[in-house]
């Protein structure tokens, strides 16, 4: 029960800090950092004709289908 | 003759929504043209045909792409030779789209329709995307709903619908200076006429002197699916990537399967090459059968061999050359790319009934193909 007790007030508490944090989350990664992470090497996707195409084919091929998710991005390279 | 009933509506779907999330949210994409030429060679079945792909921004706050794609099939597979005759036919597909920017937003509308002599898809799409925390944090919501039509070459009154819905959510965070991950879920509802109107199961016949006969296979009127996908990319030490990702999959047919795939990408100069494997396995959907007692045994049939329980793997080998780094009139770069992919597929539970063994023992089939890929891109 005590146990029990604790995880409760330890679950609380994340989700407290969690919630506290959404309002002033500082990048941990700063824009001046990211100059790796804006080399074309580390694009998830840097030929979209060519992912849509190999993707076609083994939906083709394959019984499942998607989930693939696409590139998306987020490097704020800009 | 229709190729792949329902897939083709598949790849329309994750074409258009590739091109709607490729958009890095809070930056329009670039503007780039591509000239592909791809070719599928194996099991009897040859696939080529251009992909012809351009992007431009119009304003600081709109990107309109347009893709042109042609498959011209020629098919003398498995199926085709055990239960039809070999046939040739051609797939043209274009699709138009817009991305919108404002803000950290990104909003993005596409439109596709591809028509064959027997089949015919019409895909609407959108999606939002969101930058948050920094910029470290891109948020998706797609939606795509597709209505296809599909025919039989023979019978010109023949024509059924299907309505497929997808439903899309992914996350792409920024981890380390060194690490970006990605996670995407997909949820997809399929109504309709599912199966393929020319395809056969086969069941035990005595009356038949090879011991079997065909009958036509009839599919749920529904399928939804599930699918969650996760992939992250490390910056080595030395310039070069490591990209690995997993996805399970799982739909009511009772069809799950897990794939993974890793990569290894190795700039050198004005080269990159690249290295990649994936690995696929399956269970089969649960009327899937290589061989039905009798005719009519179950309420739903298929032999599709895509249904049945199955391993892949697939090893890919790519190389692109840049050029042009300078810039050559409006032109500001461009490369050549070329890469080659192995596929080999294992069934575990579809015969390959060509050969003249006895009913109920033919060797299991196997798939071997080759994919080619060919093409240039212009950045302006």
């Amino acid at each position: 029960m005590k146990l029990k007790n604790s995880l409760k007030i330890t679950v609380l508490a994340v989700m407290g800090a969690m919630l506290g944090a959404c309002g002033s989350i500082e990048p941990w990664v700063k824009p001046y950092e990211r100059d790796r992470l804006a080399d074309p090497i580390m694009f998830l996707d840097a030929n979209p004709v060519s992912t849509a195409y190999i993707q076609h084919v083994y939906e083709a091929r394959e019984g499942a289908r998607g989930g693939e998710g696409a590139a998306g991005g987020g490097c704020g390279c800009n | 003759m229709i190729t792949n009933v329902k897939r083709i509506g598949l790849g329309v779907a994750a074409l258009l929504l590739a091109l709607a999330q490729q958009s890095l949210a809070g930056v329009l994409p670039d503007d780039r043209a591509d000239l592909l030429y791809h070719l599928y060679d194996g099991g009897g079945v040859e696939i080529d045909g251009p992909s012809l792909l351009v992007r431009k921004k119009v304003g600081k706050s709109v990107s309109v792409v347009g893709n042109y794609y042609v498959d011209m099939v020629s098919s003398a597979s498995i199926d085709v030779i055990t239960t039809a005759s070999p046939y040739t036919e051609e797939r043209k597909q274009w699709s138009l789209g817009m991305d919108y920017l404002r803000g950290n937003t990104t909003m993005s509308a596409n439109f596709t329709n591809s028509e064959e002599s027997d089949f015919d898809a019409t895909t609407y799409s959108f999606s939002v995307s969101q930058d948050m925390f920094g910029d470290l944090t891109t948020l998706t919501l797609s939606y795509a709903l597709g209505d296809d039509t599909v025919g039989r070459s023979d019978n010109p009154d023949f024509s059924r619908d299907n309505t497929r819905q997808h439903y899309g959510i992914g996350l792409t965070q920024i981890l380390t200076r060194n690490l970006i991950a990605s996670l995407n879920f997909e949820t997809i509802t399929d109504e309709g006429f599912l199966n393929n109107p020319y395809r056969s199961v086969r069941y035990l016949d005595s009356a038949n002197p090879i011991g079997y006969s065909f009958e036509p296979e009839l599919y749920p009127a529904t399928r939804t699916s599930n699918a969650v996908g996760l992939r992250a990319r490390y910056y080595l030490p030395y310039r070069a990537a490591i990209q690995g990702e997993y996805r399970y999959f799982a739909d009511t047919w009772d069809i799950t399967s897990h794939t993974a795939a890793i990569t290894y990408v190795h700039p050198m100069g004005d080269w990159t090459f690249e290295a990649k494997y994936r690995w696929h396995d399956q269970t089969g959907a649960h009327f899937f059968r290589d061989l039905f007692q009798r005719s009519e045994q179950t309420n739903f049939r298929g032999r599709d061999k895509e249904l049945s329980p199955m391993t892949s793997h697939t090893f890919k080998l790519a190389a692109s050359y840049e050029f042009l780094r300078d810039g050559w009139n409006f032109i500001d770069r461009g490369s050549v790319n070329f890469s080659v992919d192995f596929l080999q597929v294992d069934y575990d539970e579809f015969r390959d009934i060509s050969g003249d063994a006895v009913v109920g023992t033919e060797p299991l089939y196997a798939l071997d193909a080759t994919v080619y890929q060919l093409f240039f891109s212009f950045w302006y």
